[in-house]
């Protein structure tokens, strides 16, 4: 039954749901590039108004990807929580913004299994940024490996020490640059140049190397296709965490090289090898609107609500981290930083709304109407949100990957205009080797040279 | 223990912009605006329009046929936007490739701006220069060299295909890095047609003063042109096996191989 609004003389009819949330989604360009966006200012309102009205139970009855046709609806579903659902399971999407933003951090975890993410895609679609700042800020998703992610006014950063020809030196420098700067506590990742098993197995060791050297209460991960880790893990190489990119429908993350049952079988082998201290969550998943479009594998689809579905297909996992590298894909997907901002905050909003730790790399290539001040603009808003965590990057030029994110400055940025701190074992560790005081500050003299000393490989 | 800053030594150890120093929580009035400067070349690179005449002028120059054609993207704010647009011809062209009288012929040469008219106008002259003796040894058959405004790589395919070439070669600007606004790409296409993928393109990246020479673009693709010719593929399944005949070569040796796995796709 198509949906339907009236603006005055005019009635806009929207075939299905799927055309619905496609037009009632901001526009953006991934969505006019795969021609379903919404054709004037006019129609994208009155998909919103229409949307508003329509409960939460159609959005579930109705699968905008069907069961037979695809492994994450079939996820979706079959491990849907209907007691969590039943709570709001009555409510219209726009009585469900109105319940959210009232909530307590309390009602928003007990519901967060419950919640579709089709459901979380269809309220953010009508959410303003404020709103999706303030309900994502009363979230609370705690994750743990060899320290604890998400505490409230806490910000991680994930350190990306990449380096063009995988450079053991050069990693390291960058790592130790990175430490100094007090960055690292969600995880010390790099992409690699090579994906060649020789070349891993040396950072595998060289990441874990320096971190037992250095005693730091974090994880490594060498962000690497999931097939390639689980031959390092039967090669007994050391992996703390397993690292994979990963989308809304089966189709496209066949793309990827990746299934279902290979992330299972991955993290399985992951929690045997039992190297988080404090916690067990063990995998690392990376996602971005656009990556189904792109794959020819969108099934007509909004590019917002296939990214939420990709949390979906992250959430049994029980990830460390989960991260939306908002701007990386270009502007035929997202166009500028106001395209870019928006997207951010929708994705961590859905993602923290449906239990998962996200951080987001805020980013944007040199095709892309943004710059700088756009990804100030959004680390400040994401800061405010309670954003799990961002990139650390020397001086925010990814030198590897040829993009712009956040820097090692950044991080300090934020944490002194928003009194954001470090996971608590990594902002001690920080502490006790001299490098912050008791409030998580930088010393002006810190540590560096006895950094460089006990880093394998620099010393002069 | 005296002397050297160690973040200067450090320094030297990666490409990355580290040990930059700070100003409380923010960066030395330097690094913002050598940033800044850095940003501001990259996105000229993308925004500069390709000069396809001088371009084409400076391609004829060296002895080859030349035609300068356009993609059906009609600025570049649409070519951001509709990559597929980028990647077809516009009408106007294809009427005039298909006026083009053509015998089947081994090569076909596209020059395409992609996101970086600058490699372009700096890069396409000199790597053909490097490249002509490769073709005149192997005695290829070549089809005039087609300049092709707001194109994408694919726009290569129907354009080797009209020009009944065996193998189509697209040299074209790449995403603009930080550091690397100047960096052309070179991607080889075995019997093109319309509705090639990547999957079936061998790519030679980074061409550019600070990365590949233009005699070792040259020599790579040369290599894999043999080879493709010889086993009827491209793309994923030849690999690139140039390193131990380049070994051969006396007096190339020395040379590194600067292209990096990134290949930053127009």
């Amino acid at each position: 039954m198509p949906y339907r609004h009236v603006v005055g003389p005019k009635t806009h009819v929207f075939a299905d749901l799927a055309t619905l949330m496609a037009k009632a989604t901001p526009v953006r360009s991934g969505d006019r590039l795969a021609g379903i966006a919404a054709e004037t200012a006019e129609e994208g309102m009155a998909a919103r108004w229409a949307l508003a009205d329509v409960t939460l139970s159609e959005i579930l009855a109705k699968p905008l990807i069907p069961y037979e046709d695809d492994d994450v609806t079939r996820l979706i579903l079959d491990t849907h929580d209907a007691e969590a659902f039943a709570e709001i399971a009555h409510l219209t999407v726009g009585d469900f913004r109105e319940f959210l933003i009232k909530a307590s951090p309390e009602t928003l975890t007990r519901i967060a299994p419950g919640i579709t993410p089709e459901i979380a895609a269809a309220v953010s679609k009508i959410m303003r940024n404020q709103d999706l700042i303030l309900v994502a800020r009363k979230c609370r998703v705690v994750t743990k490996f060899r320290n604890t992610i998400g505490l409230p006014g806490r910000l991680s950063v994930r350190l990306q020490p990449n380096h063009p020809t995988d450079d053991a030196a050069g990693i390291t420098a960058a790592i130790v640059d990175g430490l100094s700067y007090g960055c690292g506590d969600a995880v010390i990742g790099l992409n690699p140049a090579s994906d060649s098993i020789s070349t891993l197995s040396g950072l595998l060791h060289l990441f874990d190397d320096l971190i037992q050297r250095l005693a730091i209460p974090t994880q490594g991960c060498i962000l690497t296709h999931v097939t390639t880790t689980i031959d390092a893990m039967n090669r007994g190489l050391p992996v703390d965490l397993v690292f994979q990119s990963i989308a809304g429908t089966q189709a496209a993350n066949a793309s990827f090289g990746v299934t279902l049952p290979i992330l299972k079988e991955a993290h399985e082998a992951a929690l045997a090898l039992k190297r988080g201290t404090v916690g067990d969550n063990c995998m690392y998943f990376e996602t971005g609107q656009g990556s189904a479009l792109s794959a020819n594998a969108h099934h007509g689809i909004d590019q917002q609500t296939l990214e939420a579905r990709a949390y979906a297909v992250a959430r049994p996992f029980r990830p460390l981290l989960v991260n939306t590298v908002v701007g990386f894909i270009g502007p035929e997907y997202l166009y500028d930083g106001k395209e870019i901002i928006r997207a951010g905050l929708e994705d961590h909003f859905c993602g923290k709304l449906m239990g998962l730790p996200l951080g987001c790399d805020v980013c944007y290539t040199n095709h892309a109407e943004a710059d700088q001040n756009d990804m100030d603009t959004l680390l400040t808003l994401l800061g405010a949100a309670g954003c799990t965590f961002v990139m650390g990057i020397p001086g925010a030029d990814d030198v590897m990957l040829n993009y712009q994110s956040t820097s090692f400055h950044d991080s300090l940025y934020i944490r002194e205009v928003l009194g954001l701190k470090r996971a608590p074992e990594f902002e001690a560790w920080l502490e006790q080797i001299g490098l912050t005081d008791a409030e998580g500050t930088l010393l002006p003299e810190g540590p560096s040279a006895r950094l460089i000393a006990a880093a394998p490989g620099l010393a002069a | 223990m005296t002397g050297e800053d160690p973040w200067a030594r450090l320094a030297r150890l990666t490409p990355a912009r580290i040990g930059l120093g700070r100003a409380g929580a923010g960066l030395p009035t330097r690094e913002v605006l050598a940033f800044g400067l850095a940003h501001a070349q990259a996105r000229d690179a993308v925004h500069t329009p390709m000069d396809a005449e001088e371009v084409a002028k400076g391609i004829a120059a060296l002895g080859f046929d030349t035609s300068v054609l356009a993609s059906a993207a009609p600025d570049r704010a649409t070519y951001l936007r509709r990559p597929d647009l980028g990647r077809t011809l516009g009408e106007e062209s294809r009427d005039a490739l298909a006026a083009v009288p053509s015998e089947p012929v081994d090569l076909a040469i596209v020059v395409g701006d992609g996101l970086s008219a600058r490699a372009v106008h700096e890069g396409a002259a000199g790597f053909l220069t490097a490249f002509k003796p490769h073709i005149e040894k192997a005695g290829w058959s070549l089809a005039p060299v087609v300049v092709a405004t707001q194109a994408r790589v694919a726009l290569g395919d129907g354009v080797g295909a009209a020009l009944k070439a065996r193998a189509v070669i697209m040299l074209i600007g790449e995403r603009p890095g930080l550091s690397s606004p100047d960096s052309l790409g070179i991607y080889l296409t075995l019997d093109p047609r319309i509705g090639r993928t990547d999957a079936d393109r061998n790519c030679i990246s980074n061409v550019r003063p600070a990365g590949l020479s233009h005699d070792l673009a040259a020599f790579k693709l040369d290599w894999l042109l043999r080879e493709a010719f010889v086993r009827g593929i491209s793309g994923v399944n030849l690999k690139d096996g140039s390193g131990p005949a380049l070994a051969a070569q006396p007096g190339q040796a020395a040379l590194i191989d600067a292209a990096t796995a990134d290949t930053a796709q127009a």
